[in-house]
């Protein structure tokens, strides 16, 4: 045992995917202590805020701030506030208006600004601009304007007797104020979902889930696999005929319609995490009956079975003692595999909407599912959904790892 | 080897195993074998047997037959004078008190995940000995050892495949000591293990026999083996007997072409190999 284990850890291939593994694991135990509460709990009113740090804008001005002379602040600022459209829209109204723009290169600010300035003209009237066309530089215009302008915000507050606005203070354009100090700061790394959900938060507690319900089919199917495959391989005859046939409607119907069919027939009051779980692994232990059987075959008929049969042991004594640990290595793995797959069926389980109820817990599943409803992948909001795409990338890749790095222990055969 | 042992007459003893008609098929239709084909066999008390025949002869599925592991196609086993009945599960145990084997492959009779202590008290057990004291026990199983020139206290807590293979077959030799079964059937005993542990093997299986009276069934492909070792001799081609009686009988004076080839094909050191009828076999095909 000691010597196997050994083995199984000298196996780069299975170290790589234990680590990972081991890393996810250590992830979602480190995480809720970091940042906790539920992870379900709505914090953002909208939907899909980006990725990044948040902090309190009235916490802000309620800090003291600090002047800073930046030289480059200035064209920053403006530069930030034309988007790549304005621009666009003015080299457009420049070739309207017959200017020369030769040599004009669209992303210096500088010189697109001291033509815009040069030549535009509100009152001008050029051939085929409409209407709202022309409104659109009037307040290109106007925006521009008032950011080049050296003018300071005043912040006003309303008089708590007469209701008149009271002037408090000015914030000028060389105000800064250190984040630190700010009281309210809210990291989101991966933004918020359609729910204003953090996204990070619930993909921890998601990916807990998940694997929570993949070890849980991953039990159910090693179990009814293992149980029938050893029954029907030792004992043979007209056990194994039934036991086959059963077998083999099950892995004719495919196992995905069929969860489909239990899980829209539970429905959805019913359908917790794990249930959801137990009916995966209801449907998905045939491949494990049938590698298992036919690994039985191969042994039943081994002189150290016969022996054990001469020494007078019973039936379920032989298939314990003489059978099981010869094919323990093999049922090891097929869990692991069983274990990824329950987790992929589940993401495909509710990404059809028929997963778990959505009001309990998050699974990786569910939250891509949220995802596409909301249309996350159409609107941009890539956080919504591809981290959760990479996690279940990871749990099922580093378990197939574990899963090549002990058949190459185990099966001398396939060491290179 | 001495060729001066004696042999006893054992064709007017009690019966304990015979078999009349005994078939063993496998597969169906185009892909049937016929592995043993209509054999009668008597074997006595305290005889000591060989079943001689090349590879693929049925000496294998044979044993497996008399073993009660596989049941026959065809005809019927008879135990000590009456029908074997081997139909549940504890007549089954019943029947295999009566007779133990011994396999070709030390290195896969045993359970790699159990210890050899297991081994030896699994034969304790078996032959009622489960209450008996600790002290006791090992006493059994040291005695069984030393009969087999093993001590138990270097084995004790050992696996078997620690073991070399002459001391694992030895150490089923010890098992066969603690369950003192009446028949005991040797397939191949000795093919896997080299030729000093072979004699010693076959001197202890003699022993056995001397010590407690039992039949020993040996199957070989090696007939001056069978020769040196057997009472009786049967010599097994394509699933049938073609020739059978004492020893002597059958291998100084072979009547069946079968038996001569086989005699034949014994590499022998002060005489030139006869390999004409390996040219014979070959032109056959």
């Amino acid at each position: 045992m000691k010597n196997t284990l050994r083995q199984v850890f000298h196996s780069s291939k299975f170290l790589v995917g234990f680590i990972i593994f081991l890393l996810i694991l250590l992830t979602m135990w480190v995480y809720p202590f970091l940042n906790p509460g539920n992870p379900l709990e709505m914090i953002g009113v909208g939907t899909f805020a980006r990725p990044g740090t948040y902090f309190s804008l009235y916490d802000a001005v309620n800090t003291p701030a600090e002047t800073l002379r930046l030289s480059d602040a200035d064209d920053k600022r403006v530069a930030a506030s034309m988007s790549m459209e304005d621009r666009v829209a003015m080299v457009e109204w420049f070739t309207l208006a017959e200017v020369d723009i030769e040599g004009l290169d669209i992303n210096d600010t500088d010189a697109l600004l001291d033509l815009w300035f040069a030549n535009y003209d509100s009152s001008l009237k050029l051939k085929g601009m409409t209407n709202a066309k022309k409104n659109y530089y009037k307040r290109l215009d106007r925006s521009i304007r008032e950011i080049r302008a050296a003018d300071t915000f005043t912040l006003m507050h309303p008089d708590e007797d007469s209701g008149e606005l009271v002037k408090r203070s000015d914030i000028s354009k060389t105000d800064y104020i250190n984040v630190g100090q700010v009281t309210n700061v809210k990291r989101l790394p991966l933004g918020t979902d359609n729910f204003g959900r953090d996204v990070l938060k619930e993909l921890v507690s998601a990916t807990g889930t998940s694997i929570v319900i993949g070890l849980i089919a991953g039990i159910v199917a090693t179990f009814i696999g293992l149980s029938l495959g050893l029954l029907a391989g030792y004992v043979g005859g007209f056990l194994d005929d039934i036991i086959m046939f059963i077998t083999n409607i099950f892995t004719v119907i495919p196992s995905f319609v069929l969860l489909i069919l239990i899980s829209y027939s539970i429905g959805q009051d019913q359908r917790g995490a794990s249930v959801v779980a137990i009916v995966i692994g209801f449907t998905s232990w045939t491949w494990t009956a049938r590698s298992v059987r036919s690994q039985v075959i191969s042994l039943r008929n081994r002189d150290h079975v016969n022996l054990s049969k001469l020494s007078g042991h019973s039936l379920v004594r032989i298939i314990l003692t003489d059978i099981l640990p010869y094919i323990a290595s093999y049922v090891v793995m097929a869990f692991i595999l069983q274990v990824s797959s329950g987790i992929l069926s589940e993401a495909q389980l509710s990404l059809l909407g028929l997963g778990p109820k959505t009001t309990e817990v998050p699974t990786l599943g569910l939250m891509m599912n949220w995802a596409m409803l909301y249309s996350a992948h159409t609107n941009g909001s890539w956080w919504a959904y591809f981290p959760v795409i990479l996690t279940i990338t990871f749990i099922s890749f580093s378990l197939n790892l574990m899963n090549t790095g002990l058949d190459q222990v185990f099966n001398p055969t396939l060491r290179d | 080897m001495s060729e001066t042992r004696e042999r006893k007459d054992f064709s007017n003893g009690p019966l304990c195993l015979s078999g009349r008609g005994v078939t063993k098929v496998f597969g169906i239709g185009d892909r049937k074998t016929v592995a043993v084909d209509h054999v009668d066999f008597d074997f006595h008390e305290g005889e000591f047997v060989s079943i001689v025949g090349e590879s693929g002869s049925g000496k294998t599925t044979l044993s497996k037959l008399l073993l009660g592991l596989m049941n026959p196609t065809e005809g019927e086993i008879l135990f000590e004078g009456k029908p074997r009945d081997i139909s549940s599960g504890s007549k089954k145990r019943e029947y295999w008190k009566g007779i133990q084997a011994i396999f070709q492959d030390p290195f896969s009779s045993y359970n790699v995940f159990h210890k050899i202590d297991s081994v030896l008290l699994d034969c304790i057990n078996m032959r009622g000995g489960r209450n008996l004291s600790k002290e006791k026990k090992i006493e059994l199983m040291t005695e069984a050892c030393s009969f087999v020139n093993l001590k138990f206290a270097e084995l004790t807590n050992k696996y078997p495949f620690e073991l070399s293979g002459g001391q694992m077959q030895r150490l089923m030799i010890a098992r066969i000591f603690l369950l003192k079964p009446r028949i005991l059937l040797a397939d191949e005993p000795t093919s896997m293990v080299d030729a000093c542990s072979r004699a010693t093997i076959l001197d202890m299986l003699l022993d056995l026999r001397d010590e407690t009276g039992m039949t020993i069934i040996f199957i070989t492909h090696d007939i001056g083996l069978a020769y040196y070792i057997s009472d009786t001799v049967y010599i097994m081609e394509h699933g049938r007997f073609v020739e059978s009686g004492k020893a002597d009988e059958v291998i100084l004076n072979p009547q069946a072409a079968y038996t001569k080839r086989l005699i034949s094909d014994v590499p022998k050191i002060h005489e030139e190999w006869d390999l004409s009828t390996v040219d014979l076999l070959s032109k056959e095909e």
